[in-house]
């Protein structure tokens, strides 16, 4: 029942069938405009960009499936960091305060977007979680996306980063399967690799393949939050970042994730917006 | 799914314009949309009378142009389609490309109706 594509609307709100299209009667006008569909959802992200700048807070946007491990590898990651860095989590999902109540019980500070029947966060919904976090105190700002491999791709938040997590009973070759969403990754976990000893058709190398088809050129770790290599190997990961993040702050920079809406604009043919 | 909010977006932008330019309503609505910006082009324009419904482009028709995935490569040079599963170089298969066209979501062009009267 989904909101989005207005399944559950009734007869009720009337879909303007072709036939009502209206010919024009008065004078008409042409206006030709080039600007992003999402720039209002652009412009908040890139205030919300401003407020973690201004405070020195590194913001990851964590998106993947629904339960391919967000929430287990944001515990761990909290435990490992604690004493050492300050983290703080933003909680997406279409109902419960479940996600959140498990990042408190790690003892840092949550806050529980509810998205209702909406499958992605906006920058807006970003942003009002923002007014109850103590920005000031902090180093990093997990954004947990509410799990889809589909939406959340196309809506920038205002993070630096965005962190991609594939895990490993979800099948090898995901990225040729949702092309956007790995594309737009900075970093791809390869999560649950505890469980390739059982899910023996599942292949690593398949799968750094096909992130490679789909232009994906940034790092692959492969990862189980209960520890060891590659979990050391993201903790790695963050600390440069982190770092990265302090160094661009003092200068007065920021970053953006690897696919940039803007992008898109720069191939258009150049037009004045009005 | 996400194509009610990505209208809900559109229309907001084409309200403001129809708005700035004092339209009486709005005609036609023109977008460019990839395949790699994550929206579908079927589904936007069934999204799109719903999120038009009781504003100034309530009976404005819509065209959606899909560009093409286009790639350049930066081994060979060459300039080609490629598939968004398979962001590869047409021409030597190289995998170190730039893309060129297929990201856009981009509002193009509003035709608004004026009033006659105010402009003559």
């Amino acid at each position: 029942m989904c909101r989005d594509c207005g399944c559950t609307l009734g007869p009720a709100v009337a879909r303007a069938p072709l036939a009502s299209v209206k010919p024009p009667a008065g004078r008409v006008e042409t206006i030709e405009v080039i600007t992003a569909i999402l720039d209002e959802n652009d412009r908040v992200a890139a205030h919300n960009r401003e407020h973690f700048d201004g405070h020195g807070v590194l913001a990851l946007n964590l998106m993947s499936s629904p339960g391919a491990g967000k929430t287990s590898l944001l515990e761990a990651t909290i435990r490992a960091l604690a004493g050492r860095l300050r983290v703080a989590v933003v909680e997406g999902d279409l109902a419960t305060e479940n996600d959140a109540d498990r990042i408190r019980a790690c003892g840092v500070p949550a806050v529980q977007v509810q998205t209702g029947n909406a499958c992605h966060l906006d920058a807006t919904m970003v942003h009002d979680a923002l007014h109850e976090l103590p920005l000031a105190g902090l180093d990093v700002l997990f954004i947990e996306n509410v799990g889809n491999l589909v939406c959340p791709a196309s809506f920038d938040l205002g993070q630096h980063r965005n962190v991609t997590l594939l895990s490993v009973p979800e099948g090898d070759d995901k990225p040729a399967k949702y092309p956007v969403m790995f594309r737009a990754a900075d970093l791809t976990l390869l999560t649950k690799t505890d469980l390739l000893p059982y899910l023996t058709e599942f292949s690593p190398a398949r799968a750094r393949a096909a992130l490679q088809q789909v232009g994906y050129g940034g790092e692959t770790i492969e990862l189980t939050s209960r520890g060891g290599e590659g979990f050391a190997a993201w903790l790695a990961w963050l600390d440069r970042e982190v770092a990265a993040q302090r160094a661009r702050t003092a200068q007065g920079r920021t970053a953006r994730p690897n696919v940039q809406p803007e992008g898109a604009l720069a191939h258009a043919s150049a037009r004045p917006a009005r | 799914m996400h194509e009610l909010s990505v209208c809900q977006a559109l229309i907001g932008q084409v309200e403001r314009i129809a708005r700035e330019n004092g339209a009486r309503r709005v005609v036609s609505v023109v977008v460019a949309v990839g395949p790699l910006s994550g929206v579908e082009p079927a589904l936007l324009e069934h999204a799109y009378p719903i999120a038009a419904a009781g504003t100034v482009a309530e009976h404005a028709s819509l065209t959606v142009e899909v560009m093409p995935v286009e790639v350049h490569c930066r081994k060979c040079g060459a300039r080609g389609e490629a598939r968004p599963n398979r962001i590869v170089c047409a021409a030597c298969g190289e995998w170190q490309v730039d893309v060129i066209s297929g990201e856009e979501m981009l509002l193009k062009r509003v035709e608004i109706e004026t009033d006659a009267l105010a402009a003559s």
